[in-house]
């Protein structure tokens, strides 16, 4: 089985967000960069996946040279080989053009995503890839077994999942439990400086969506802090003060 | 301007993140149209034009009862076509993004999910989404012809002054693809007030030390009509179902109250919530991270200050 999973190279969930150059640039100053938390999933269960059935696993990043230490890491989580498709991510709907270019060539059983990424929050490549391959997307995909040709997956929905079968091949955008983060161990660092990284160059540079500034929320003023005795206080203030129950 | 809007439903009823959909079309100004799919309760359609929609179209198919997420993009893109909307705008929802995103492809749409704001079309169309998990806005321009806007729980108001909707029956020519995936069943909470249309959300961290002591929290939770939540450590280890985690790698919420009970306020968890109306944090560390987000707070020890906390808000009633 061929499993692409693409990921996203994003600011560590901790970092502190900021904007330079009159709010219209992100601030990389001092931002630790991660695998998009959600393709880490993906990642994991491509590998268990690979594991279980053989195969292999290739990561896919649509961004520039700096994203390529979190393409290592990838590798050296269990990828096998690697493809950077040379662009700055402008919008989802480039990206998903270049990566269902280099999806279709690479004609994969298998296309795991993660169900949304942490920087633009979308959650619509998976489906962009999906409908211009003309195959299926599910999104978000708690659970993915495969059994020969079919692949039986848990989705969340409103308080609860639903349970589906589906053919091979489809792109699912997966989030926990679907395995659990995998950490490089040291055989595994040291392979990945070996394994291919393919960079290829992007196909498709339309953009539809741009983002023109960035704001910050406003600051939040001080916290009332209310007596623990008295909670009914704190009733009062919601009911007339905040005006919310 | 013409707008068509997805009315989403689950088991007959329009989901009310649809509804607040239709009024937000409703303030963009313009023909405003529902599109509704499967089996949906004759009273339903009576709130769709209530709530501003000036005209319903019904996909009767009995199969759109469940969520086929192909068959609902393929219906989305042909009723947008019918009406010759340039605007589509969704509420969303657990399938909204990913049906919407295929929507974009089928018709060529740009499309911005996430939307906090009415887009500003003074100069261009630009609207204003939420980024980094809560944690920024983008304001971002949108140059197709044909838009798709996915709006965030809670932008607007629910208008309710509308008139009544004219139903017309609409038909979708499906391919066989659209139902290739079988829904085999569902698991859903029975009873419960849904977190992601929760106008109030009770949730409750590892401070409250195992599943048992998740009494008060849903007792909290029904006093308030609440919904209840749960931090990311507390469905690991299962003492609360996934379906209830929030934050970052979980549920985002934006009620108008997030009542959060010794939960610490790591980062990750503020981003699932930082865009409630009002947040109050019950925790007994005052150093904890959470009062510094949160509007009020009471430092104390939970199995005290909640049961008191649940006798006052039967008092208001
Ligand atoms: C990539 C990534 C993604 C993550 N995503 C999420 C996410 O989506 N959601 C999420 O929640 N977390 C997420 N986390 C985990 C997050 O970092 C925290 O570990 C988690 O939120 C802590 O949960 P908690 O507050 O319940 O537990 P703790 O941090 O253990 O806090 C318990 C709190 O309870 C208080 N307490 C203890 N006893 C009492 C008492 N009797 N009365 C009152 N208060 C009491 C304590 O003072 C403490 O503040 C993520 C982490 C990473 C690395
Ligand atoms: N630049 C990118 N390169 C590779 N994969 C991406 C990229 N952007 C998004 N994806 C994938 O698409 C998923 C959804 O992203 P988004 O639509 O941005 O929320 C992510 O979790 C990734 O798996």
């Amino acid at each position: 089985m061929k499993i692409l999973v693409c990921i996203t190279h994003v600011p560590d969930t901790t970092s502190k967000i900021a904007f330079t150059d009159d709010n219209t640039k992100f601030d990389k100053n001092g931002v630790q960069f991660i695998i998009g938390p959600y393709d880490d999933y993906a990642l994991a269960r491509a590998v268990e996946l690979k594991e279980a059935h053989g195969g292999s696993v290739t990561v896919l990043n649509v961004g520039t040279a700096e994203t390529e230490p979190t393409i290592r890491k990838a590798l050296a989580i269990g990828a096998d080989d690697a493809i950077r498709v040379d662009a700055e991510p402008l919008d989802s709907y480039s990206v998903a053009r270049n990566i269902a270019h280099y999806a279709k060539e690479g004609a994969y059983d298998l296309i795991l995503m993660g169900r949304e990424s942490i920087d633009f929050n979308s959650g619509l490549v998976h489906g962009m890839v999906g409908e211009l391959l003309n195959l299926p997307s599910f999104s978000p995909v708690m659970q993915l077994d495969i059994e020969g040709d079919t692949a039986k997956m848990s989705r969340e929905i409103e308080g609860g999942k639903e349970f589906l079968e589906v053919k091979l091949p489809f792109v699912a955008g997966c989030q926990e439990p679907i395995a659990e983060w995998k950490i490089p161990n040291m055989r595994g660092i040291m392979t990945a400086r070996t394994k291919p990284l393919n960079v290829v160059p992007a196909t498709e540079e339309t953009v539809q969506v741009s983002a023109e500034k960035f704001e910050l929320p406003p600051e939040k003023g001080e916290v009332k802090l209310v007596d623990p005795e008295n909670p009914a206080e704190l009733v009062n203030l919601l009911n007339n003060e905040a005006k919310v129950l | 301007m013409s707008i068509l809007v997805f009315a989403e439903s689950a088991d007959g009823s329009i989901k009310k993140s649809s509804l607040e959909a239709i009024s937000y079309a409703l303030e963009m100004g313009g023909d405003v149209t529902a599109l509704a799919l499967g089996t949906i309760d004759a009273s339903e359609m009576e709130a769709l034009g209530k709530n501003g929609a000036q005209k319903v179209l019904h996909v009767e198919d009995e199969r759109l009862n469940q969520g086929h997420i192909a068959a609902y993009a393929t219906a989305i893109a042909q009723a947008m076509d019918h009406t010759g909307a340039n605007i589509l705008v969704l509420a969303k929802s657990s399938l909204s993004d990913i049906v919407a995103a295929k929507v974009a492809i089928k018709n060529g749409a740009g499309i911005a999910t996430n939307v906090s704001e009415l887009p500003d079309t003074s100069n261009g169309f630009t609207v204003k989404r939420s980024i980094y998990t809560g944690k920024a806005f983008a304001n971002v321009s949108l140059t197709t012809d044909k838009k798709i806007l996915g709006i965030k729980k809670n932008v607007v108001a629910l208008k309710e002054d509308g008139g009544q909707a004219t139903v017309e029956k609409f038909d979708v020519t499906f391919d066989d693809a659209d139902f290739g995936a079988q829904i085999t069943g569902s698991e859903v909470a029975e009873g419960d007030v849904l977190l992601t249309e929760a106008e109030i959300v009770v949730s409750g961290g590892r401070g409250l030390k195992g599943p048992e002591n998740w009494g008060m929290i849903e007792e909290l939770a029904k006093e308030l009509g609440a919904a209840t939540g749960c931090s990311k450590p507390v469905s690991d280890i299962g003492w609360r179902p996934h379906h209830e985690h929030v934050g970052q790698t979980g549920v985002k919420v934006s009620p108008n109250l997030y009542i959060a009970v010794g939960i610490s306020g790591a980062i990750q968890h503020l981003a699932g919530v930082n865009s409630s109306k009002v947040l109050v944090a019950i925790n007994k560390d005052p150093e904890a991270p959470f009062f510094k987000a949160a509007d009020y707070g009471i430092v104390g020890d939970a199995f005290e200050v909640v049961p008191k906390l649940i006798e006052a808000v039967k008092k208001l009633k």
